[in-house]
């Protein structure tokens, strides 16, 4: 019997593993990577997985090939994949840019560690957050989800690769070093979605290779497809012809912003806890919001009514849930291991209506739940 | 060898490009300077294609930045125009996603030997099942004509003022090192021999490799006082000799002496598919 492609059933697995076998159950037959830790047993299961139903696995010589040729499978016509951390992630960010621009559905996994440079390899970190909004040069809109666990590694790398193929995106999975190495069981289900490619629905003749449909995504066409499309990383007209007039390049780039931002509100996942009755909101994220979540009970017990906004997509921002969560509590906290990075988005959505701490740390380490308690404390106190 | 001047065509109005069928032609006029030998490079390129009848659906050309870079934007067929040097990773990226495509990459001398260089050797060392054509310049044509790794001693750049005092690569000796399973050398003058040199390129197996020197007038050629660009063609014509089979590290390419040009490797072995496939066999076959 050939090997299965998807194991449904019942795994205990890291979140590492849990992102591979995500990848392999979205349909991703394509991956290509470099070696690099923390994220080394996605490379290693997925070189071990892949050939054996039929899929690409290939280490490349750096993190700039690796992303390269994950744009290239894309365009082959395969479901693409990369995985990295830090130091890779910045090498990738050229290669991302060209997958934003010729709008090229893959998905990079980032299992972040301490930073900046090679900062600690083997250590938590979650300093790649804004990175992952701008690292890229040129203005531009990106969707990154952030699991707590390896169920939701796997969850959300299937919903990345979604997501990838409805607005032909590139997609990030911005996981963490200890979400990464953390085993949990992990459920895979029987039926796993496999999004569709948007393929062209009228013939070489009449296609017009980035003209745009009505939710401004256009229909993709692969190459030996008999399309014969001209892609560039160059401004292009809706032909896919360079351009490099001011017009087309503002038209070219507010549709790349617009397809993404016209769909926030479906796009932007959060699990509020507690927050029905909540005057103090801890905002988190990944790693860190699983520490918050028993800093929440210690709390509670103390009769503060602490609640929590988890943030599953971090990029776009969900300005308007956090906006209203202003409206609401006395004070909010915010829990993230790098010194304020997305603090500052939660700062830029309440406007500085309600008082703000941040529970930070620089990584290595993931928060203590005293020290999360410790600014609930505070921001009660004050707010 | 003499080669006289003609005096240029006359433009015949409703006349077609032989190749019209492969060629963007609502993209006409390209970019190039008069006395560029890309349009060369692509009337060869097609030739060859032409003549070697694959289904156009199944061919694939990926280019990196640069001038020559911009050749795929013409040719009627699947192309990428990709990032600074990536062409090469991009191009096994296709290739591993969809085996029946031949995938051809067409760069420059800095794309793939400077910012590229490290994807070109690590292609050759697998072997992927890719066709990379080099044109060779001297310099960076696109932005002004600066020095880059194949500029030879003493050439004058606009980074290099005073004369270049970088040592060069040998494109055809390093491409053969890192194990490229067929390399050639032609120039734009060549003509038939380079259409030949691309037809061999494309159907040999494996990562082959293919430098083009070509003239770079507006650039290179101007401020190394070589002249326009049938001047170049004179100089190839009055340097260049032909030995195939000669050692690669023969070939060193030096302004004012002889250089060699033909075929100097012609290997047989696996490609990285093929290894990859029989690896992926053995697994699946129940071995354990």
């Amino acid at each position: 019997m050939p090997p299965k492609a998807t194991l449904s059933g019942i795994h205990f697995m890291n979140g590492d593993e849990a992102i591979a076998e995500g990848a392999i159950a979205a349909g991703c037959r394509f991956f290509a990577a470099y070696p690099i830790t923390p994220q080394s047993e996605i490379s290693e299961r997925l070189s071990w997985r892949l050939p054996r139903i039929g899929g690409a696995f290939i280490q490349m010589e750096d993190e700039i090939a690796a992303m390269a040729a994950v744009v290239g499978g894309a365009w082959g016509g395969q479901k693409a994949m990369t995985a990295t951390s830090g130091p890779g992630f910045s090498l990738m960010m050229e290669n991302l840019g060209l997958a934003i621009m010729t709008e090229t559905p893959c998905v990079l996994a980032n299992v972040q560690r301490g930073a900046p440079s090679t900062g600690l390899p083997t250590a938590v970190g979650q300093g790649d957050m804004m990175q992952a909004r701008w690292g890229s040069h040129g203005h531009y809109e990106i969707i990154a989800l952030v699991p707590s666990s390896p169920q939701e590694a796997f969850d959300l790398t299937v919903r990345a690769f979604a997501l990838s193929e409805r607005f032909r995106v590139p997609v990030l999975v911005m996981t963490d070093e200890v979400v990464g190495h953390m085993y949990e069981r992990v459920e895979i289900p029987n039926e796993v979605l496999v999004a569709p490619r948007r393929r062209p629905t009228v013939p070489p003749s009449d296609f017009v290779p980035f003209r745009p449909g009505p939710d401004l995504v256009p229909p993709m066409a692969c190459a030996g497809e008999g399309y014969r499309v001209h892609v560039t990383g160059l401004t292009h007209d809706e032909r896919g012809y360079p351009d490099m007039s001011d017009e087309t390049h503002d038209r070219l780039v507010r549709r790349l912003v617009e397809k993404i931002l016209r769909y926030r509100s479906e796009l932007t996942f959060y699990e509020e806890i507690s927050l029905e009755d909540a005057e103090i909101a801890v905002v988190s994220y990944g790693i860190s919001a699983r520490v918050a979540y028993r800093a929440l009970a210690m709390a509670r017990h103390k009769g503060i009514k602490a609640g929590m906004l988890r943030l599953i997509t971090a990029w776009p921002f969900p300005d308007e849930r956090v906006r209203l969560l202003a409206d609401q509590v006395k004070g909010i906290v915010v829990v993230e291991l790098n010194l304020g990075q997305m603090s500052r988005e939660v700062e830029r959505a309440t406007q500085g209506r309600v008082p703000l701490t941040g529970v930070f740390h620089s990584g290595g380490r993931i928060h203590t739940p005293e020290e999360v308690l410790a600014g609930i404390e505070e921001v009660a106190r004050t707010g | 060898m003499q080669v006289k001047t003609k005096p240029v065509p006359e433009i015949v109005p409703g006349a077609r490009h032989p190749m019209e069928k492969f060629l963007r032609t609502e993209r006409i006029p390209h970019i190039w300077c008069s006395g560029c030998g890309l349009g060369t490079v692509l009337g060869n390129f097609l030739y060859a294609l032409d003549e070697l009848a694959w289904d156009p659906d199944s061919v694939a050309v990926v280019a990196g930045i640069g001038c020559t870079a911009r050749i795929p934007g013409y040719v009627r067929l699947d192309t990428y125009h990709t990032t600074h040097g990536r062409a090469i990773p991009f191009a096994t990226g296709l290739k591993l996603a969809n085996p029946k495509l031949h995938v051809v990459v067409i760069s420059g001398d800095g794309d793939l030997f400077a910012i590229g260089g490290n994807h070109l050797i690590h292609a050759a060392r697998r072997n992927v099942d890719l066709t990379v054509i080099c044109v060779n310049n001297f310099n960076y044509g696109m932005t002004g004509g600066q020095s880059g790794p194949t500029t030879p001693l003493d050439g004058k750049t606009t980074t290099t003022p005073f004369g270049n005092f970088e040592h060069s690569f040998n494109l055809v000796h390093l491409a053969a090192s890192a194990g490229a399973s067929y390399v050639a050398r032609w120039t734009t003058l060549d003509g038939r021999r380079l259409q030949r040199g691309f037809m061999e390129a494309l159907s040999h197996k494996g990562f082959t490799f293919v430098e083009v020197i070509s003239p770079c007038p507006t650039n290179y050629g101007r401020r190394n006082k070589i002249g326009d660009g049938l001047d170049e063609l004179r100089y190839y014509a009055d340097h260049a000799s032909i030995r195939h089979g000669a050692d690669p590290k023969d070939t060193e390419f030096i302004p004012g002496k002889p250089f060699l040009v033909g075929k100097f490797v012609e290997s047989d072995k696996p490609t990285y598919h093929e290894m990859y496939a029989a690896k992926a066999a053995e697994m699946t076959g129940g071995k354990k």
